[in-house]
């Protein structure tokens, strides 16, 4: 098997409430997973758990064949980043200082910063188209530049395996495509929780949770049939073909 | 490389400096070069002759009360660094959160319990109220709210400094003699009259090896720029830094209080500033602080010896005239930054 993060039976609860139950799923090595459901499925609690930010009630994260609560979190921080939904300061950090932060996990309380240091930050930076931002203040900054500077620093990690929560979420439509553009142009292995089911089609598999289980698993056109989309997002739905390019979309119906 | 270690001797410089200056100034006023002299005198017995009355007040009273302020000044302001840092909260404050006024039941309790009256076992004392104001300040806030909550956390430390002043004088009023009182009351405000070799010797290692672990913990604290997950996801052992960084700031906050009180506003004031002048990187803003602090609270003791001949103000009433001003400024700036 190519799988570089795995869960098994994984569950969490909160003060009684089952947040996410028995989830088991594989990312294979330079996939794009797409995680799909409606508001309070779990997304956001089932990727905390594969980052290793919360620990399970039961079951186990493997990361590269290691279970991630044996793990160190600086040796798990070098091989996964995360990008959260929202991750705020009221610090006046600027953007270079902000994607510098990427570069903690590598290193130590004696070791400089060095020159290679330097040239990672600039590399994430340009991924993202965010050069020209880079003196800026971070409260300067749009909430599409500050989800892109937060993709720069998960990236100047230099992940194998980079988890994102909704990156697009709560942008306007330009920025939202920038953003997924930049994520699926990356060469690591994706883990990406998304709201709109259209720009989920675009992932390599999909994963669809409901109420804290994961009910389908498998190719976007394959799993998100308009009977699922009937049983899990309360939706009727229908596929349409986009005369430009042959692609399918999705059209609601309440 | 070349650029840090000018950054550095320049810092110290200033720190000399300000020292010389803080001896130097006060009713009888004393030549700098006189207290330089002294200096060589004793530390390399350089042989100048001089005054034994002012060789004597230079050494064990001015020297000694200058070099505990410096201590004072950076640990505090340290400790400001960290816990703003750690709990995400520009008002964090030992003063504002209840730490000092834990750390002055604790030293209190020790004192008139008399379980050794000695400086150590103060402050043992004053580590364990510190401690015991800092967990229940933050469970209140968490009870009430979110502990990262900006008011909230600051709301809760009233509450706290209120319950342990009461205690304090509820302690004092039932076992102290009035003049124990008068004495205590004093101490409590601040006060660096009466500090001689023993306490130097006590607050410069402490504000050293605070000061040493934070710069040692430099990239986790920048690391907690965007929150507690977002360090853990830079892999900082969150849970563990937190422990020991918090407890570094309780024990520096306790030894202070245990020799000079609780002084307020030095770690509100202080970090403030540096943050402005340099930046928010720790490598930086940690020894800025510590030798802004050290300024602040050698400058605040001239003051407070010299501002009314024949009568020392507590130098916690000028870092309050000083600080809460300052309070206020940042709660405006924080509303117009929404």
């Amino acid at each position: 098997m190519n799988s570089v993060l795995s869960c098994s039976d994984l569950s969490f609860k909160v003060r009684g409430a089952e947040l996410l139950n028995g989830v088991s799923l594989e990312v294979q090595r330079g996939e794009t997973l797409g995680i799909v459901g409606p508001n309070g499925s779990g997304k956001s609690t089932l990727l905390k758990l594969l980052a290793g930010l919360r620990e399970p009630s039961a079951g186990e994260v493997l990361l590269d064949g290691q279970r991630l609560g044996k793990m160190a979190r600086r040796s798990i921080a070098q091989k996964l980043a995360v990008v959260e939904q929202q991750a705020d300061t009221d610090d006046g950090i600027r953007v270079f200082d902000a994607v510098a932060l990427g570069r903690t996990p590598w290193l130590s309380a004696l070791q400089p910063w060095s020159a290679a240091d330097d040239a990672i930050v600039e590399q994430a930076l340009t991924d993202v188209d965010a050069m020209h931002l880079r003196t800026r203040l971070w409260r300067s900054l749009s909430g599409g530049e500050r989800q892109r500077v937060h993709i720069a620093r998960a990236l100047a990690q230099r992940p194998q395996i980079l988890l994102l929560d909704e990156p697009a979420n709560h942008l306007d439509i330009q920025h939202q495509l920038t953003i997924l553009n930049v994520v699926q142009a990356l060469p690591v292995t994706t883990l990406i929780a998304l709201h709109d089911l259209n720009q989920a089609l675009k992932c390599d598999r999909l994963a669809v949770l409901e109420r804290g289980r994961l009910v389908a698993l498998g190719a976007p056109l394959e799993v998100l049939t308009p009977q699922r989309l009937q049983d899990t997002f309360g939706v009727r739905a229908h596929y349409l073909t986009d005369p430009f390019d042959g692609a399918q979309i999705l059209r609601f119906h309440s | 490389m070349k650029a840090s270690l000018i950054r550095t001797l320049v810092a110290l410089a200033t720190l000399l400096i300000a020292v010389v200056a803080g001896v130097a100034i006060g009713e009888t006023s004393i030549e700098p070069g006189v207290v330089v002299q002294v200096l060589a005198n004793k530390l390399w017995n350089a042989g100048y002759a001089l005054d034994p009355i002012d060789e004597g007040i230079v050494w064990n009273y001015r020297l000694t009360r200058a070099l505990v302020a410096a201590a004072c000044g950076a640990g505090l302001a340290t400790c400001g660094v960290i816990l703003q840092s750690l709990l995400r909260n520009p008002l964090a404050d030992p003063y504002l959160l209840g730490i000092s006024a834990g750390a002055s039941t604790g030293a209190v309790m020790v004192a008139l319990l008399g379980v050794g009256a000695g400086m150590i076992s103060l402050s043992v004392g004053a580590f364990a109220g510190a401690v015991t104001a800092f967990v229940l300040v933050i469970l209140l806030a968490r009870v009430s709210g979110s502990a990262s909550g900006t008011g909230q956390i600051i709301l809760a430390g009233i509450a706290g400094s209120q319950l342990f002043n009461a205690l304090t004088a509820f302690l004092i009023t039932r076992s102290a003699s009035s003049e124990q009182a008068r004495g205590i009351m004093f101490w409590l405000l601040g006060n660096l009259g009466g500090v001689r070799w023993p306490s130097v010797w006590l607050a410069v290692p402490v504000a050293v090896l605070g000061l040493v672990v934070c710069l040692w913990h430099r990239r986790a604290l920048d690391a907690f720029t965007f929150g507690a997950d977002s360090a853990a996801s830079l892999g900082i052992p969150v849970r563990q830094v937190q422990i020991l960084l918090i407890g570094c700031a309780a024990l520096v906050t306790a030894v202070m209080v245990s020799i000079v009180g609780s002084i307020g506003f030095v770690g509100l004031v202080i970090p403030h500033a540096a943050r402005l002048l340099l930046g928010t990187g720790h490598a930086r803003l940690l020894p800025a602080s510590a030798l802004g602090g050290a300024v602040f609270l050698i400058a605040a003791d001239v003051l407070s010896r010299t501002l009314i001949k024949g009568q020392v103000i507590p130098v916690g009433v000028i870092t309050a005239l000083v600080g809460a001003p300052v309070f206020a400024l940042i709660l405006v700036g924080r509303r117009s930054a929404r």
